[in-house]
């Protein structure tokens, strides 16, 4: 065979494999034509794993059997958000019908890439107005650039959790309201020791576990994007307030280096050891489902309110930050109308969602249920309802890349607290520069 | 130009039929599992692909993206260079030096050949989550030793300067797999020239360079190269040691930073996966897995024209 024969032999050869593999690419249809009243057995993924939460959920599911005789659900827990991108994108028979995720990061990416059906047709199908059913923020983060693909199943809502033994030895009366109050607070709850902190008041760092600069910027009611779907955390004052507040924080603690080296030292975050239960630290930022844990692990001391605002903000008072676990139909899915009757049952019904959020110990995720009178009467747990049902509550925006913004943002935060990085304003618009160069790569 | 007959033809085309069908289950798998990947790598990093949507072309976009606007692509192509130079280095070294020293013990030699190749049987998730809590700064053992002797212990995986020799320092205790190699090697080579060498007067450090370098210098070559690979395609050990010491292992909905801390143990590897199966960006992180393969064929490549200098003719 000949050079030019061999070239061109391989040249064909990679030109049909490229026309073999640019045919597998996993079309989704969106149709919905199944008959919901007959016979059917559909699949729901989900990502609890513990005992109890295995059992409310399966109680769940076993009163939508009872009301729906003829749809059986097939549940499998402990479902990560990995999983759940490869089955949906490998289809098939084994593939999720119903899927619900734990973070609301990916429901850019699943409205804006179709794997998750729109749920519009069947919303409109019920006459269930979203407006009028569910918050705000979390109808915010259930949808992209007004597709709705994807519905809230229970909230969590960001609060300040506090040690309410080392408040009364330390003389504080009650919970910070306002941020000043509250870093006078942390300096006297904080014990030095020669290389480190017998107890500190509070962990300022980003690694701090849930003291994330996206939970802790819903405080100053931040913006992420423009109109245009720009960012925009340069032109936000709220960043650079709270990161110049987290700055002072850090230095009036004892420095990033001192307080990096004493969270090195933490338990996990989901553990027995977690540093609020083992009073490593006083007061901590966290979600509702804290409580419940610190409880399990016999810890009596442990109370909560709002996380504190701005100063300037002080009126604001009970907001905080609010995110969730949500649901959607699977695009690939066959029996998408059985499908959106459990969806339907799980986020709108009433008492659905109100006996799943007490078992769960999750903020209940639509306005009915929030007001419910069967709702936990737990004073702990009715501060989270109120932090939900605050106006001034925010959530991190769905984007078509999941949360890369939000990693960019805290990229930027670890290397600004640690010194790294100096030039406040100059980092924030590299964050803009960065979330933008990364959306219009991800858009195509 | 004279005629081949017939019967010869057959014959001859008897043969290279027989040839193929032996060597077919070689094309076949060469064929599946390397050359169509390897095009079609080829072909989706010139695609915008989501993994839903079909594929759509883009021209160079995926490589410009990668190259001047993915931030951590550079520190992820210096990390995985620095490990492969340091890492495969200190490996080949130390496995040498144990398989040296595990040859020369008398008593307890099996005990002690046991005890340096267990660690490699450990499986690499529970290895490093073990070396995390080890070099703890603020409650591992090892900085408890250290302080109680004067020195300061570093921040091991939480500090950026010591993150990457933390990791070696794992990989160097994991050398069970090169010390047998390298056992086996020492064990080969032929007492006698060790007995002329002692009668000539050589030392030590002479019967090292000039009878044991040149006997297991294939082994070394095989120790290096293979070494250089598995290297390049260093994953779980960093992935896990990063998501532990940052404190980020739970499924909370938080965002997870690779490279932690500062970006210091991201490797390549990681940027496929990060791009590929989080972003869903199949394009870039097909460039990101083609540099990889260049740069793996090139190290080889370069070891192997080294090769002439290093190995005789008998190897």
């Amino acid at each position: 065979m000949s050079r030019l024969s061999k070239a061109a032999a391989l040249a064909a050869s990679a030109a049909a494999l490229a026309l073999l593999a640019s045919a597998c690419t996993g079309q989704s249809s969106p149709g919905a034509t199944d008959d919901a009243s007959k016979d059917v057995t559909i699949t729901f993924w989900h990502g609890w794993s513990a005992p109890s939460e295995l059992k409310a959920v399966n109680a769940d599911v076993a009163r939508f059997e009872k009301l729906h005789p003829n749809i059986h659900v097939k549940v499998q827990g402990n479902i990560t958000d990995d999983k759940i991108n490869q089955a949906l994108r490998a289809g098939g028979p084994t593939a999720p019908d119903v899927v619900s995720s734990f973070t609301t990061d990916n429901v850019g990416q699943f409205c804006s890439s179709g794997a998750f059906a729109d749920l519009s047709p069947f919303l409109a199908k019920d006459r269930i107005d979203p407006a009028a059913t569910f918050p705000k923020p979390m109808l915010e983060y259930t949808q992209y650039q007004g597709k709705r693909c994807a519905l809230p199943l229970l909230g969590d809502a960001y609060g300040l959790y506090y040690n309410t033994k080392e408040f009364a030895a330390a003389g504080i009366s009650g919970p910070p309201k306002t941020l000043s109050e509250f870093d006078a607070d942390a300096v006297k709850l904080t014990r030095s020791t020669a290389g480190g902190y017998s107890r500190l008041g509070y962990m300022p760092d980003f690694h701090g576990y849930e003291s994330v600069p996206g939970h802790l910027a819903a405080q100053w009611g931040v913006r992420y994007f423009d109109a245009a779907g720009k960012s925009q955390v340069a032109k936000d004052p709220g960043f650079a307030a709270m990161f110049g507040w987290q700055q002072r924080l850090i230095a009036s603690l004892g420095g990033f280096a001192k307080l990096e080296k004493y969270r090195s030292g933490f338990g996990d975050e989901f553990g027995a050891k977690n540093p609020l239960q083992t009073g490593q630290v006083a007061m901590g930022i966290d979600g509702e489902w804290r409580m419940g844990m610190a409880r399990a692990a016999g810890m009596k001391d442990l109370a909560v309110a709002p996380f504190p605002v701005p100063d300037d903000q002080a009126s604001t008072y009970g907001k905080g930050y609010i995110t969730g676990t949500i649901t959607g139909i699977a695009a690939t899915s066959t029996k998408k109308n059985a499908a959106w009757e459990l969806v339907k049952f799980m986020t709108t019904d009433t008492d659905a969602v109100v006996s799943f959020a007490n078992a769960i110990h999750n903020v209940p995720s639509t306005l009915a249920a929030l007001k419910s009178p069967k709702l936990d009467p737990d004073p702990a747990f009715r501060t989270f309802i109120g932090i939900a049902q605050n106006p001034g509550s925010t959530t991190t925006p769905p984007s078509v890349n999941g949360g890369a913004y939000q990693v960019t943002l805290q990229d930027f935060g670890y290397a600004y607290e640690s010194g790294k990085a100096k030039d406040l304003r100059a980092g924030l618009a590299g964050v803009d520069q960065q979330v933008d160069k990364d959306i219009a790569q991800a858009q195509g | 130009m004279t005629a081949v007959h017939p019967a010869l033809r057959a014959r001859r085309r008897r043969a290279a039929l027989r040839n193929l069908a032996f060597l077919s289950p070689w094309i076949i798998g060469f064929s599946v599992f390397f050359c169509y990947p390897l095009l079609s790598t080829v072909y989706f990093s010139f695609m915008h692909y989501d993994g839903f949507n079909a594929p759509v072309w883009s021209g160079g976009r995926n490589w410009s993206y990668v190259f001047t606007e993915y931030p951590l692509f550079w520190p992820a192509l210096r990390n995985t260079l620095w490990l492969v130079v340091v890492m495969v280095t200190l490996r080949v070294v130390f496995g040498l030096g144990v398989g040296l020293l595990v040859t020369r013990i008398r008593t307890g030699a099996g005990f002690f050949r046991t005890a340096f190749y267990l660690p490699y049987l450990a499986p690499p998730v529970a290895a490093t989550m073990a070396f995390v809590f080890l070099l703890n700064p603020a409650t591992g053992p090892v900085n408890h030793v250290l302080g109680g002797i004067g020195i300061p212990g570093a921040g091991w995986f939480t500090d950026p300067h010591w993150s990457k020799p933390a990791l070696t320092v794992l990989a160097v205790w994991g050398i069970g797999d090169l010390m047998v190699i390298f056992m086996a090697a020492l064990l080969d080579v032929p007492r006698e020239q060790y007995e002329a060498a002692e009668l000539d007067g050589a030392g030590a450090v002479q019967r090292f360079r000039h009878i044991t370098l040149p006997n297991i210098r294939p082994i070394v070559m095989f120790a290096v190269v293979t070494g250089v690979i598995q290297t390049m395609q260093y994953y779980t050990q960093p992935l896990v040691a990063g998501k532990v010491a940052s404190g980020i292992i739970g499924n909370s909905g938080q965002q997870f930073e690779p490279g932690y801390p500062d970006r210091s143990t991201l490797t390549l590897p990681q940027l496929v996966y990060n791009l590929g199966f989080q972003r869903f960006d199949y394009g870039s992180a097909c460039v990101v897995a083609l540099v990889l393969f260049v740069l793996a064929m090139a190290f080889t490549a370069l070891l192997m024209r080294r090769r002439n200098g290093f190995l005789s003719a008998e190897d």
